[in-house]
């Protein structure tokens, strides 16, 4: 059973328009299809100049987050019909620049994510001479919850420090520096917590919890930073012990 | 427009993103509020050092009934912001939220789970229990 | 450089210990026989101000809160905007701001429990 809704699109180019507006599309959404769907149909047939981001379409790749009906939303993973109303208005997500129409600069976001140096830091793990580090299954679930990030920034989005903080590193980044300073194969553990350990790091967040409300992949970024805050105050220290590397016998 | 940051409004408004985001709310507004009143009752209370006269002549103003409901409020800020900021150190000292694991569709985040809503609708009922107190104290008299 | 931990961790002891004094500070106000509005009359403050232990609570509420209270504030306004010049005034007018409410309670616990 199909149903007519309107799509409002938010249009506007900072390099010559003053104004932002928003332009209607009416659509016909049956109940599998997506916000995604629906405004590549106006783009199709209605109006191809629409700016919008997106490759995957199937919440992999964290192109298509955009400001859905007032939450940050990915347009790929949000079926028309869930938002129960007939108006679904689209921005693009707020605490990014505008770069055109739906379309959001990451640069600052992805640079914060940078500065958190996510890559295991161990020199032993230079050494490519057939050895590995072996983890239990405990010690991978300490960080695989976290690694299943994809960089979408929708908890950038919701976040209220961010808003009006541009110092802060946000949700994803301190999530991040979190999964890789848990990881038994880490070994920069004092250098992580003192670039957190800012005016404007991990103290800045309060746990208003809105970045894991909007988390499309159960990351959890609030609880990735309330155990990053709790190891900087010295609780949980046992829970990490760095491996060692070992030779794996052939069989 | 470009910047397209929230910027305070989207400190100002409550109503997103469920209970934790109520209460970073609440815990700021009642902090500001009783930062205000503490200011304010340190003045307050220094009419003491000017004699009978001057501290009587403050009671006038302090103990009507605008006053009365001012403490009310006060009584109320000082409840949540106590029993909230009892919850949030517990939170960011890593109890109470739950532990990473593998999460399954539909991904319900375990930092948000029943036991940090509990407390916070808890932390909102011991205020407003302890409003009712402190005006069956401050009216009951009279 | 003072850390932000070890602010942060002041702001966490100062609130916990104002729960404590500030539930001694208003039973002060329920538990005089006479009532409530008797616990605020002149005698009857001055006579607190003189009880040396009560007084030194007072003492201990003022300095707590207001330490707890001004870095509140200096935690809002850093997040409100930033620049280096911003961050310096905002840290200097927040300890200004506490010596100041330190100072001017204390003079009057002091006066307050020399009066006669
Ligand atoms: C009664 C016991 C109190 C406790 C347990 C307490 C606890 C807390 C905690 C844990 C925070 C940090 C919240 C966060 O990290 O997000 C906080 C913030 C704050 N508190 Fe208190 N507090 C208390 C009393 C007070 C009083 C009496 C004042 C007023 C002078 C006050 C003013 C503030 C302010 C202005 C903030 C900043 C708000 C924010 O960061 O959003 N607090 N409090
Ligand atoms: C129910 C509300 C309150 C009432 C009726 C009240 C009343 C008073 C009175 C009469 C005094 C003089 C000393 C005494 O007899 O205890 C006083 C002093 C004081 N109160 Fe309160 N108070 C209240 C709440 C608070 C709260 C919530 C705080 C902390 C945030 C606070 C902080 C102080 C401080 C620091 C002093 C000492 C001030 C000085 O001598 O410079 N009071 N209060
Ligand atoms: S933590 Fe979640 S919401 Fe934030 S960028 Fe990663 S996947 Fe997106
Ligand atoms: S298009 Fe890849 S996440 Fe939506």
């Amino acid at each position: 059973m199909a149903k007519r809704v309107k799509i409002r699109v938010f249009r506007y180019n900072p390099a010559h328009d003053t104004d932002a507006r928003y332009d209607e599309f009416e659509v016909e959404a049956e109940r599998w299809t997506t916000v995604l769907d629906a405004l590549l149909y106006i783009k199709a047939h209605k109006d191809h100049s629409i700016a919008l981001r997106y490759s995957c379409r199937m919440a992999s790749c964290g192109s298509c987050g955009m400001l859905i009906n007032g939450i940050p939303r990915l347009a790929c993973y949000t079926k028309v019909y869930e938002l129960g109303s007939d108006v679904v208005t689209c921005r693009p997500l707020p605490n990014f620049p505008i770069i055109r129409d739906l379309a959001a600069d990451f640069t600052a976001f992805f640079a914060k994510h940078k500065s958190m140096k996510p890559y295991i830091i161990n020199e032993v793990a230079e050494s490519i001479d057939g050895r590995e580090f072996i983890q239990k299954p405990e010690e991978v679930e300490k960080y695989l919850q976290f690694s299943y990030c994809i960089k979408c920034g929708l908890c950038y989005a919701a976040c209220p420090t961010v808003a009006t903080d541009r110092r802060f590193p946000g949700p994803q980044a301190l999530a991040q520096m979190y999964r890789y300073l848990i990881d038994s194969r880490d070994k920069a553990t004092d250098e992580r917590l003192r670039i957190v350990d800012d005016r404007h790091g991990v103290w800045r967040c309060h746990f208003a919890g809105s970045c894991s409300m909007v988390c499309p992949k159960g990351v959890d970024p609030a609880l990735g930073i309330q155990l990053l805050r709790a190891y900087l105050l010295g609780m949980n220290r046992d829970s990490k012990v760095v491996a060692e590397l070992y030779r794996r016998e052939p069989k | 427009m470009k910047e397209n940051r929230e910027g305070i409004k989207g400190w100002l408004n409550p109503t997103r993103y469920g209970a934790n985001r109520f209460a970073y709310w609440l815990q700021r507004l009642t902090g500001l509020g009783l930062l205000a009143y503490f200011i304010a009752h340190v003045i307050e209370t220094s009419n003491i050092v000017y004699g009978k006269n001057a501290w009587e002549k403050m009671l006038a103003v302090t103990q009507t009934t605008e006053g009365h409901i001012v403490l009310m409020v006060v009584i109320g800020m000082c409840v949540f912001h106590a029993a909230n900021g009892v919850r949030l150190y517990i939170a960011e000292h890593g109890k109470g939220i739950g532990r990473p694991g593998r999460p399954e569709y539909p991904y319900k985040p375990t930092s948000l789970g029943l036991g940090m809503k509990a407390c916070i609708w808890v932390s909102v009922a011991l205020a407003a229990l302890a409003m009712m107190y402190g005006a069956y104290v401050l009216f009951g008299e009279v | 450089m003072v850390r932000e931990s070890s602010i942060m961790k002041i702001h966490y002891y100062t609130g916990l210990a104002a729960i404590v004094l500030v539930a001694i500070h208003i039973l002060f106000r329920l538990t005089v026989p006479e009532g409530y509005s008797a616990s605020l009359e002149y005698e009857n403050v001055i006579a607190n101000y003189k009880n040396i232990s009560y007084s030194l609570v007072l003492e201990l509420i003022l300095v707590t809160v207001a330490i707890h209270g001004f870095n509140g504030l200096r935690v809002i306004l850093l997040e409100l905007r930033q620049g280096d010049g911003w961050e310096s005034a905002v840290k200097w007018l927040c300890i200004a701001g506490a010596v100041a409410v330190i100072v001017y309670g204390t003079r009057t616990i002091l006066l307050a429990s020399m009066m006669g």
